[in-house]
């Protein structure tokens, strides 16, 4: 049922992506198959795989990076409320500086490196994780807290059996808008600083005005993510709310 | 061993005194039963014991190791860890035939593997129990693990709970505003007044739990309310 109305919707839109392409234009609005087949050129060449890869590789490690970050500074700002009072400013600095000036100030005070890009995205991401699991961390469970501390369980096994699996929620939400927010940011750092990835590719294919090869590259991607997505992140999301009770 | 808490005064909120002046002291492996108004501070007094309460004038003496077992007045199981994994993060030192033997006395054999969301009221307040027992505490507290249970159901968890300290004695301090609970189950009472809390009177019960017959139960109930009463 489920599997038959996604395959229903996704055939709806490469219908409207067709007919959108013959009035506007082929030129302006390549078809479907036309996109298919420059994408099957460039996984000839090689050229989809690495760039795909190198753009991967990006968005995995600044991903990692700003999860890890934001989730230790979420939970002491949310658990220690001195931290929260002094760190909370820098958090509202950080959350309304535009991405576009990060990165260009990354670029600028550290070169056109790979540890800028990936700086400058993790720096980007680094507040919403932040403020994500704070907010997790403020509705914890102080009954439970109280029992662990009455059964004096080490605080290693609160983190784990206490704490995290309350955090679940919001650790779930922040990586799922992260991943999304990230890999679009990966792409402008690519676009701005980097000679190779996706976001260098639509750069040269717009500046080619090579519409067929952007929407190729965005395509691909997308399919890539929407992957992550079902294999990776729905099944953690499942396993970690197996307690819950579902309707039989 | 003694477990002795000297005069505390426990203020909080605009210094609203909520314990009077009180002293209790339960010797090794007592059942002694904490019994006062609703609202008399008996929460609070528990809590200022376990240590969940730092708040307070006085002091607090435990046993030596000062290993505890605390039932909540609610279950406060973790909902996200089946019934058998609740009871070994608390108690990690707990033998598999210690638990079989726990989870049998309680009737919880066929629920090892259940989540506490799948559970009764009832149930999860035996995990508790279990939870509370599994650790082979030095002092058992227990805050009215039996309020919101219907009559039959709580009086057996009160025989199961009687089987559990035979089988293995340990210093307890039950909290309940019902007095029959506490002649059932205690050593030793102790009537509280009404907020602030004081101790109105200790009264001994020195006949063993399992020969109390009805009269005398009944006559240590009409000494307890004459107390209440003066």
């Amino acid at each position: 049922m489920n599997l038959a109305l996604r395959f229903i919707s996704i055939t709806l839109l490469l219908a409207a992506w067709f007919a959108g392409s013959h009035i506007v234009g082929t030129r302006l609005f390549p078809e479907p198959q036309t996109v298919a087949l420059a994408i099957v050129q460039e996984a000839r060449s090689g050229a989809l795989a690495f760039n795909l890869g190198v753009t991967l590789a990006r968005v995995a490690v600044s991903f990692t990076i700003a999860m890890a970050l934001g989730s230790v500074i979420g939970l002491v700002m949310g658990r220690v409320p001195v931290f929260d009072g002094l760190a909370d400013p820098w958090l509202v600095v950080l959350l309304n500086l535009p991405a576009l000036v990060i990165i260009v100030l990354a670029y600028i005070w550290a070169g056109l490196t790979e540890t800028a890009a990936i700086a400058a995205v993790a720096l980007n991401k680094l507040p919403i994780a932040t403020v994500t699991v704070r907010e997790g961390a403020r509705a914890l469970d102080r009954t439970l807290d109280e029992m662990a501390m009455v059964f004096r369980m080490g605080s290693l096994v609160r983190l784990r059996h206490v704490v995290l699996p309350q955090l679940a929620p919001y650790l779930a939400a922040a990586a799922r808008s992260g991943l999304s927010l990230v890999w679009k940011i990966v792409l402008i750092v690519e676009l701005l600083g980097r000679p190779n990835g996706v976001g260098f590719e639509i750069g040269v294919a717009f500046q080619l005005f090579d519409v067929t090869r952007i929407l190729a590259y965005a395509v691909a991607f997308v399919a890539v993510m929407l992957a992550i997505e079902t294999f990776l992140v729905q099944p953690l999301e499942r396993h970690a709310s197996r307690w819950r009770i579902r309707p039989a | 061993m003694h477990i002795r808490h000297k005069s505390y005064r426990a203020a909080r909120g605009g210094r609203l005194c909520v314990l009077g002046e009180l002293s209790i002291a339960v010797a090794h492996g007592e059942v002694a039963a904490l019994v006062g108004p609703s609202g008399c501070g008996k929460t609070t007094l528990l809590r200022i014991i376990v240590g969940l309460d730092h708040d307070f004038e006085g002091s607090v003496r435990l046993p030596a190791h000062g290993r505890l077992g605390v039932v909540f007045q609610e279950p406060r199981l973790l909902p996200w860890r089946t019934v058998e994994d609740n009871v070994r993060l608390a108690a990690p030192q707990a033998s598999d035939a210690t638990l079989s033997a726990l989870f049998a006395t309680l009737g919880l054999a066929e629920h090892r593997r259940h989540y506490p969301g799948e559970l009764s009221l009832g149930l999860a307040r035996r995990v508790a129990l279990a939870r509370a027992f599994a650790v082979e505490p030095e002092l058992l507290v227990l805050d009215e693990p039996f309020v919101s249970l219907d009559a039959p159901l709580a009086a057996r968890l009160r025989a199961e709970l009687v089987e559990l300290v035979s089988r293995r004695p340990v210093t307890t301090l039950l909290v309940t505003h019902s007095v029959e609970e506490a002649i059932g189950l205690a050593d030793r009472i102790f009537l509280l007044s009404a907020s602030p809390a004081r101790v109105l009177a200790s009264v001994p019960i020195d006949r063993p739990r399992s020969s109390r017959t009805i009269d005398q139960l009944t006559s240590i109930r009409d000494e307890i309310e004459r107390k209440i009463n003066a």
